[in-house]
């Protein structure tokens, strides 16, 4: 009997442990949790509708009635080309330079250097982009025409390089240096992150077979940072997809689609022709460049969802 | 440049009749630290081939930070210095010019948690240190060495039929073991062993002190435990260290037969510690 009532007494405690009405911090915590989760979900949605309702007009709407006289497809075609090809080679570039960087900061470099340097990386990220596209029109482009003309001259017969060299060097080349340059922070901090939280375990055993430093970083901080550095090379794509002053400002668009990185005659991006364009439009020319906004917004939802599938795959081996 | 095949401290002929490379450890008068602060102070005694000698002692007396002296892996600790000499057969492990790379080459360690390389296979993990440092080695003949040392560390049955699983699908006491193939697959002189069993159950640490007394008749090998059951049951020889107070460094007290040290040890301290009055 006593032991019944045993059982009883832990019931009822329980009972009142758990109470009837849920604590209030944890209400208010979730409640919270849930309105900005929602908040973010009709912030998308919100611009997601206005895009597909102001650029539905121009996707609908014939070759005369847009600018330049040519349907939507062809008229966004190029563009979409441009802004690949920018963000390209802008990933192209910056993500071996941020690893090397992240890598440099987290393995190689003494504390007090490395600090240092982390801190002038992250400053890099507060530069306006103005700022970039001022320093690529005037800095970067004109001393890169020497280099731009060598490249020519030497490896003209890759198509990239195929030429005329600018002479004011106003090109792809340099519009996608600019921007890795702008995107070089943000992956290599994601890659800092990462690498930098190696287990020591597994760097410590690597160095216990001998492993040298190198060998080291190659079979435990890369392996265990790599699905970092593609979610932070994706990010880094994203902005450079969307990235509108430096290259409204550094590049000299004709609207070609060429492969060509070195000439005069560039394809323009869809940011930068929507800043361009966008003060002399009017009527359905506004609703095109709204509509080329929804292609662009579209390529980055691609891109997004391309990085969690190759990290998913990842994570799941 | 350093090649693992050969051997980087000069052998005097006629003492690999024991043992395939077993080599002696001395030290002599090695101080240890942190930065400013003294971690080991005062450290000769010599480390027999073939033999396993167990460090034992109370939480911070020193005895891992001693364990990661001889194959310079202290140093790595930012701060960490070392002072005294370290010698393997003969040689001075810190002289100048010596790359620690090499001594680690000839000294194999097996840590306290299991530590595989996550993204690499069983197969992989095993084959890890004979990539290194150029060394570049036929399959065949590495997925020989791979047998080999998975039936060294007594893994091979449990493994055979998915070498190509990642090294972190095994249990506990699999990886431990999958570790110590690691290890022995780049044919080390020596085997040390930072508390290989604290982290496994009394089954797979009995499996490993199996195969450390297996180990031996190839090994210098050098356990640190906390387990005074464990250094009676596997050791030959047992050291002990102590500390006179937090913060103070720790001193070798005593080394000696493990059985003379758990009977009958010379130092009142020893005594007091293995007969379980403190630690």
């Amino acid at each position: 009997m006593a032991q019944v009532d045993t059982t009883t007494n832990a019931g009822q405690l329980l009972a009142a442990a758990s109470g009837g009405r849920r604590r209030l911090g944890d209400r208010v915590f979730s409640r919270t949790a849930v309105v900005a989760a929602v908040t973010i979900l009709l912030l998308l949605a919100g611009v997601a509708v206005f895009l597909v309702s102001e650029g539905l007009p121009a996707l609908t709407a014939g070759a005369s009635e847009l600018p330049e006289g040519k349907t939507f497809l062809d008229y966004v075609a190029p563009l979409a080309f441009g802004t690949a090809l920018a963000a390209l080679i802008a990933a192209v570039v910056a993500v071996p330079l941020a690893v090397g960087v992240a890598l440099f900061i987290t393995h190689v470099a003494p504390p007090r250097i490395a600090s240092t340097l982390g801190y002038m990386v992250d400053l890099l990220a507060a530069i306006p982009s103005i700022v970039y596209g001022l320093w690529g029109i005037f800095v970067l482009g004109p001393a890169a025409v020497p280099v731009l003309k060598w490249l020519e001259e030497k490896l003209g017969w890759i198509p990239l390089f195929e030429g005329p060299a600018s002479v004011t060097g106003r090109t792809m080349l340099v519009a996608g240096l600019v921007l890795a340059v702008m995107i070089m922070p943000i992956v290599s901090a994601i890659a800092r992150e990462a690498f930098g939280q190696t287990p020591r375990k597994l760097t410590e055993g690597a160095q216990a077979l001998g492993a040298t430093r190198w060998e080291t970083i190659r079979m435990t901080v890369l392996p265990f940072g790599r699905s970092s550095v593609i979610s932070g090379a994706m990010l880094g794509l994203g902005r450079a997809l969307g990235e509108t002053m430096a290259v409204t400002i550094i590049l000299s668009v004709s609207g070609a689609v060429t492969f060509n990185l070195i000439g005069q005659a560039n394809p323009s991006t869809i940011a930068a022709n929507i800043a361009l364009d966008f003060p002399e439009s009017s009527g359905l020319a506004i609703n095109a460049l709204i509509a080329t906004g929804l292609v662009l917004f579209a390529i980055t939802l691609v891109t997004n969802m391309g990085a969690r599938a190759i990290i998913a795959r990842q994570n799941h081996e | 440049m350093f090649k693992p095949s050969e051997d980087v401290v000069a052998e005097p002929k006629g003492q690999r009749a024991v043992g395939r490379g077993a080599k002696t450890i001395e030290t002599r008068g090695v101080d240890l630290f942190y930065g400013d602060f003294h971690a080991v102070q005062d450290v000769t005694m010599t480390i027999a081939p073939n033999r396993v000698t167990a460090l034992i002692g109370s939480s911070g007396c020193g005895k891992t930070t001693f364990l990661r002296s001889l194959n310079r892996m202290h140093e790595l600790t930012p701060g960490a210095r070392v002072t005294g000499e370290v010698t393997l057969d003969g040689e001075d492990v810190y002289a100048k010019g010596v790359d620690p790379v090499a001594v680690r080459r000839l000294v194999g360690m097996v840590f306290q948690q299991p530590n595989p390389f996550p993204t690499m296979s069983i197969h992989d993990n095993v084959a890890a240190g004979l990539n290194l440092n150029g060394g570049r080695i036929p399959k065949s003949r590495k997925d020989e060495v791979v047998e080999r040392s998975l039936r060294g560390a007594h893994l091979w049955e449990e493994v055979k039929d998915r070498l190509d699983k990642p090294g972190s699908s095994l249990s506990g006491g699999q990886q431990q073991r999958l570790c110590i193939a690691r290890a022995i697959a780049v044919e080390p002189e020596v085997l040390l062993m930072d508390e290989p069993c604290s982290a496994l159950d009394p089954l797979a640490t009995l499996a490993i002190e199996d195969l450390i007394a297996e180990l031996k008749s190839r090994y210098t090998i050098v356990i640190v435990t906390h387990n005074m059951q464990q250094a009676a049951r596997a050791s030959d020889v047992t050291a002990f260290f102590n500390l006179d107070a937090t913060g103070r460094p720790g001193r070798l007290v005593e080394v000696g037969a493990t059985n003379e040290i758990f009977t009958n040890p010379s130092q009142q301290e020893t005594e007091d510690y293995v007969s379980g009055r403190f630690g």
